[in-house]
């Protein structure tokens, strides 16, 4: 296919390989933000190719993992409900919350849909009008634009049995937060594409000049990654730090205007928890005031209570840099895709996944 | 999550919020919601998150960093790779 095949071009992967040794002098720790870079990553064994000073870290950008697990309980909640469908990406399902996941409730005869796009939960709604339709909009930037557009157009359209169970988060503040701690081995990251796609670079340059941190935008494929870790390595090398687009055929500094624009007509900025970080102020999106007919928490009055995650799972650590998956004792024994004690062994994107799909048969047990 | 997978443009029907059309992937035709690339042409490629395009691909952005890929590293491929770290 068309703007794939040609990143997943061996040879100039190999190319792009031999340069970056040549130009790693010291040793560097890298962070990709995104999960769908982490799985590129952990596919194609990037990491492993990669000359042995160069560490590659997995970021928390894993909308599925980082959802916390109140919001879990509130879908489980609502799926429960004999007068509710509840409309989810597909992703969402396994997920365990405090006492159940969805899955579990579609198994006891929950109405519970899985869609591609939220469009369709709009869809859904105008075919059952007798039914409340929920729809559990999570996500980061990438996918705010969509979820806000199926808001704004159920308002269009009139219809008083959809809502939205919003559980958005944004991902700067949850860098800022990063490069905030003691301890921080972060030393460069790659800024995920598809969320500078629709927000711009703009954030992103605030962030290298207040830490003086070397950023660069990076695409999703093999060639994409390596080449974003070539021009971290070139920055690093060189004493730069800078803010640098690899995937400038998709990002434009100002981001995508009409789908920004929707975003902040159909939500506001606000405090959000993190599953496995904690609160982090200013990191998310809900509901204005305006489209509060929409919000299912006020409509369904859901207020789960605080909960703590199981003692043994490391996803904390695992979703900041801190530790990889393999470090925890439970991976891939007591916590497996079938049966995850944590949401990044949920989603194909969360780092515990990725490693136990490509790399459980390699560790040492 | 935030993945998103180019394709091109067919067919392209409706206005405004409600601009949609029709995008193929290799073999696979869908229809995306084009809302938010009021820019983009019949023929076009665009990124599709959910359903929905985010971006036009910039085929001369693309075209002028793959050849510089290409190009790259001609002489230096040749080279043994240096010592490790």
């Amino acid at each position: 296919m068309k703007y794939i095949d040609e990143y997943r071009d061996r040879e100039i992967a190999q190319r792009l390989l031999v340069k970056i040794a040549r130009q790693a002098q010291h040793p560097w720790v890298l962070m990709e933000i995104c999960g769908g870079q982490t799985h590129t990553i952990m596919r194609y064994g990037l990491d492993e190719l990669l000359p042995c000073g160069i560490e590659l870290v997995h970021g928390p950008g894993c909308p599925v993992c980082v959802t916390p697990l109140e919001m879990i309980d509130k879908a489980v909640t609502l799926a429960t409900r004999p007068d509710v469908i509840l409309v989810s990406y597909g992703d969402m399902l396994r997920v365990p919350g405090s006492k159940s996941d969805l899955l579990s409730v579609k198994a006891q005869g929950g109405d519970i849909r899985v869609v591609y796009s939220p469009m369709q939960a709009v869809q859904i709604a105008q075919a059952n009008p007798q039914r409340d339709v929920v729809f559990f909009a999570i996500g980061f930037e990438t996918t705010a634009p969509p979820n806000a557009m199926a808001v704004w157009q159920a308002s269009r359209l009139g219809l008083t049995n959809f809502s939205v169970l919003v559980s958005h988060v944004i991902v700067p503040p949850a860098i800022r937060l990063l490069l905030s701690q003691p301890g921080n081995r972060v030393q460069g990251f790659i800024a995920p594409g598809h969320v500078c796609t629709v927000m711009g670079a703009g954030e992103y340059k605030e962030l290298v000049c207040e830490f003086h941190v070397p950023i660069v935008i990076g695409g999703f494929e093999p060639v994409d990654l390596l080449q974003a870790v070539l021009m971290l390595i070139e920055q690093l090398e060189d004493g730069r730090a800078e803010l640098e687009n690899q995937y400038s055929r998709s990002v434009l500094p100002e981001g995508n205007v009409p789908a920004r624009s929707i975003i902040h007509e159909v939500f506001e900025v606000c405090d959000r928890k993190w599953r496995g970080i904690g609160p982090i102020p200013q990191s998310g999106y809900r509901l204005r005031r305006e489209f509060a007919t929409f919000d299912a928490e006020q409509r369904f009055g859901l207020d789960e209570p605080g909960v703590e995650e199981p003692a043994e799972c490391i996803s904390a650590l695992v979703l900041q840099g801190k530790k990889k998956p393999p470090d925890c004792t439970a991976f891939g024994v007591r916590c497996t895709p079938q049966t995850p004690l944590g949401a990044p062994m949920v989603s194909s994107e969360g780092a515990c996944a990725a490693y136990y799909q490509y790399r459980r048969h390699a560790l040492p047990r | 999550m935030c993945l998103a997978i180019p394709g091109k443009i067919i067919e392209i029907n409706g206005s405004g919020e409600f601009r949609i059309g029709k995008v193929r992937f290799g073999g696979i035709m869908r229809q995306v919601q084009l809302n938010f690339v009021p820019e983009a042409r019949i023929g076009d490629y665009v990124m599709v998150h959910v359903g929905f395009a985010i971006s036009v691909v910039d085929a001369e952005d693309a075209q002028h960093t793959y050849q510089i890929l290409e190009s790259m590293g001609l002489l230096e491929a040749e080279l043994p790779p240096p010592e490790t770290l």
